[in-house]
C-alpha cells in the first residue's frame, strides 16, 4: 500500500473493486498523510477523523454488497464553505468559529449518496473573499511548490491539499476566479460549471448572481467523475437549473480533431508575463498536434470585467452578509447596551477587514442616489461582456487563455493593496458575470512554478472542455508535475 | 472618487459595521481606492444596455404549494448565541 496517493479515482475505485484495499485503509492513508504534511501547509482547517472512518466503513458495506459507485470510497475535502453536519463549517472567519452546522449542504449530500468519505475541511479566505488565501481567520495557506508563496485563492486550502495529495479531490467555490486561480497556481486541474449546474444550497452565500461550486482534482478524468456527482437540478436551490446532466465521464474521450478553439487576444496582451506566455504556446501547440483549430478571437470588452465585478459582488455580499447578525448563529459581542450596538459590535469583531471592505463597497453601491451610477451600470457593463462570449460562440467552440497573468506571487506581497489583489483575478471573472463554465489545468512549469491554462465552454458545455483537457493530459504529462517533499 | 471621513462613518452605518477612528481613516484611502477601480466602467457607453440581473434567462420553476420540509427549530437554535422557549434574545428593544 505505497503511492496510493498517486492513484487516480478510476484506479482507486478498480482496486476497491478488487479487494486490494479497503476504503477504510486508504482513508487512514490520507489521513496519515494529512497529520504528517500539512503542518507545513495549513490548508486543512478541520479532520473529521471518526466521521470519515464511519464513512469509509459504511462504503466498504457497499462496495462487498455490489452496489458500489465511481466515488464510493473514494477519500476527499471540502472547502469550509460548504454547511457539514455535525462539522464545524466556519468559511473561514472568526464570525463563524463557533457554528456547527445543522444540516449539510447539498453538494454535500450527493457525494455521500455516491459514497465519497469526506476527510475534513479546507482553509479558504474568509466568506470567499480574496484571491491569496490570506484573509483566512485561520492564517494563511502556504502553496507546497514554494512555502513562501501563496497557493492563491479563495479556494487556496482545497488547492493547495490536492496539489500535495492529502486527498484524492476536493470541491471549492468559484465567484471570480475562486476555483480556477488557485487551481493554476497549485498546478492542479479546476472547474468551475456553469451558473445553476451545482446547487448553491447550503453553501454559504458570497455573490448569489455568481457564486458556482465544482470540483479541484488532479485531472480531467477525476473532475468529470466528481462533476458527474455535483450536478443536477435541486429542488432547495431556485437559480438550480432543471435540465438534464449530461455523461462528462462518456465525454472525455472524444475526438477533439476540428475542434475550433478561441485564443482570447485579451488575455495576451501587457501584463502577462514572458515565462507565462511561452508556457501557454507549448500548450497551444500540443493543441495543434490533437487537431484542434486555433484561431485569433477578441473579446472586446473584457478588460471592463473587474470594474463591474467590485459593483455587482460586494453588492450581493453585503445584502447576503446582513444575515450574521450575532441573533440566530455566528459572532455575539459581549454586553450589548441595546439591538444596534449587538448588530454593530458582532459584526465588527466577527468580519475580518476584507470582508467589512467588500460589505462597505456593496451598502454604498446600494445606497439611496448611488444605485443607477454604481448597480445598474455594473449590471449592463454584464450585459456587454455575456453579448461578447455570445458572440464568441458563434465562430468557436472553446475559449483559451491564461488562468492567472502570472505564477504564485509572494505571501504578503499584495495583502496591503486590495486594488493589486483584485487585478490577479483578471482573466477569471469575465466568466463568472457571463455564467460560463471555465477550468484551469497545468501548463509546463515557469521557472519551477504551476502555470495554469485556462478553458472556457459555452453554457452548460462541460463536458467539451473536461474532454479538451483529458485529451491535453493523455497526450503530456503536466499535471503530473508534483511539488517536491509531498 | 474620494471618500471622507464622514462618508465612511455613514457607510459603516448603513453596514451596521462598527469602526474606530483609526478603521476610519484607513477605509477612506481602501474604500476610495477599490471606488476608483469600480468608476472605470464609465468609460463604456452602455446607455441602451439592458442590465443584466442574472446569468441564466430562465423562467422560475414552479411546485406545488405543500409542505415539503419538517421543523428543524432545536436543531437550529441549538447554534444560536442566546435562546428561550423557542425564541431568540437580544436586548430590550420596547422600553
Amino acid at each position: 500500500m505505497t503511492d496510493l496517493h498517486l492513484k487516480s479515482i478510476a484506479q482507486l475505485s478498480a482496486d476497491l473493486a478488487d479487494g486490494q484495499y479497503s476504503s477504510e485503509e486508504l482513508t487512514r492513508y490520507f489521513l496519515e498523510r494529512i497529520g504528517r504534511l500539512d503542518a507545513s501547509l495549513n490548508s486543512v482547517v478541520t479532520v473529521a477523523e471518526e466521521q470519515a472512518l464511519a464513512a469509509a466503513r459504511v462504503a466498504d458495506q457497499r462496495i462487498q454488497a455490489g452496489n458500489a459507485g465511481p466515488l464510493t470510497g473514494i477519500p476527499i475535502l471540502h472547502k469550509d464553505i460548504f454547511c457539514t453536519q455535525g462539522v464545524k463549517t466556519a468559511c473561514g472567519s472568526r464570525m463563524l468559529d463557533n457554528f456547527i452546522s445543522p444540516y449539510d449542504a447539498t453538494v454535500v449530500t450527493r457525494l455521500k449518496d455516491a459514497g465519497v468519505v469526506m476527510l475534513g475541511k479546507t482553509n479558504m479566505d474568509e466568506f470567499a473573499m480574496g484571491s491569496s488565501n490570506e484573509t483566512s481567520f485561520y492564517g494563511p495557506v502556504k502553496n507546497p511548490w514554494d512555502r513562501e508563496r501563496v497557493p492563491g485563492g479563495s479556494s487556496g486550502g482545497s488547492a493547495a491539499a490536492v496539489a500535495a495529495r492529502l486527498a484524492v479531490a476536493a470541491t471549492g467555490t468559484d465567484t471570480g476566479g475562486s476555483i480556477r486561480q488557485p487551481a493554476a497556481l497549485c498546478g492542479i486541474t479546476g472547474l468551475k460549471p456553469t451558473y445553476g449546474r451545482v446547487s448553491r444550497y447550503g453553501m454559504i452565500a458570497f455573490a448569489s448572481s455568481l457564486d458556482q461550486a465544482g470540483p479541484m482534482t488532479r485531472s480531467a478524468e477525476d473532475a468529470a467523475y466528481l462533476l458527474a456527482a455535483m450536478a443536477g437540478f435541486d429542488e432547495r436551490d431556485s437559480t438550480s437549473v432543471y435540465r438534464p446532466v449530461d455523461d462528462y465521464v462518456a465525454q472525455l474521450d472524444q475526438d477533439v480533431r476540428g475542434m475550433k478553439i478561441g485564443v482570447v487576444r485579451e488575455f495576451f496582451e501587457e501584463g502577462l508575463n514572458s515565462g507565462m506566455r511561452a508556457a501557454m504556446e507549448a500548450a497551444m501547440d500540443k493543441l495543434r498536434e490533437l487537431g484542434a483549430e486555433l484561431v485569433d478571437l477578441s473579446l472586446p470588452n473584457s478588460h471592463h470585467s473587474v470594474a463591474a465585478y467590485y459593483v455587482v459582488a460586494p453588492a450581493e455580499c453585503s445584502s447576503n452578509l446582513s444575515r450574521f447578525d450575532g441573533v440566530r448563529f455566528g459572532h455575539r459581542c459581549d454586553n450589548p447596551v441595546d439591538l444596534e450596538d449587538l448588530y454593530k459590535r458582532s459584526r465588527a469583531e466577527g468580519f475580518g477587514s476584507e470582508v467589512k471592505r467588500r460589505i462597505m463597497i456593496g451598502a454604498y453601491a446600494l445606497s439611496a442616489g448611488y444605485y443607477d451610477a454604481y448597480y445598474l451600470k455594473a449590471q449592463q457593463v454584464r450585459q456587454v461582456i455575456a453579448d461578447d462570449f455570445r458572440e464568441a460562440f458563434g465562430k468557436v467552440d472553446v475559449l483559451l487563455g491564461p488562468a492567472s497573468p502570472e505564477t504564485a506571487f509572494r505571501l504578503g506581497e499584495k495583502a496591503d493593496d486590495p486594488v493589486s489583489m483584485y487585478l490577479s483575478d483578471i482573466y477569471t471573472i469575465a466568466v463568472n458575470l457571463a455564467g460560463l463554465p471555465a477550468l484551469s489545468m497545468p501548463a509546463p512549469l515557469v521557472d519551477g512554478l504551476p502555470a495554469g491554462l485556462q478553458l472556457i465552454g459555452n453554457y452548460f458545455e462541460e463536458g467539451r472542455i473536461l474532454n479538451l483537457a483529458h485529451r491535453l493530459q493523455l497526450a503530456s504529462d503536466w499535471h503530473l508535475q508534483m511539488p517536491e517533499g509531498y | 472618487m474620494s471618500l471622507d471621513a464622514e462618508e465612511v462613518e455613514k457607510i459603516a452605518h448603513l453596514a451596521r459595521i462598527a469602526v474606530t477612528s483609526d478603521e476610519v481613516d484607513a477605509l477612506k484611502g481602501e474604500l476610495s481606492g477599490i471606488l476608483g477601480l469600480v468608476e472605470r466602467m464609465s468609460e463604456l457607453d452602455t446607455s441602451d444596455i439592458l442590465p443584466m440581473a442574472h446569468p441564466l434567462d430562465m423562467p422560475q420553476r414552479l411546485r406545488p404549494d405543500v409542505v415539503t420540509e419538517e421543523d428543524h427549530r432545536d436543531a437550529y437554535q441549538a447554534v444560536a448565541p442566546a435562546v428561550e422557549n423557542g425564541l431568540y434574545l437580544v436586548p430590550r428593544v420596547i422600553e
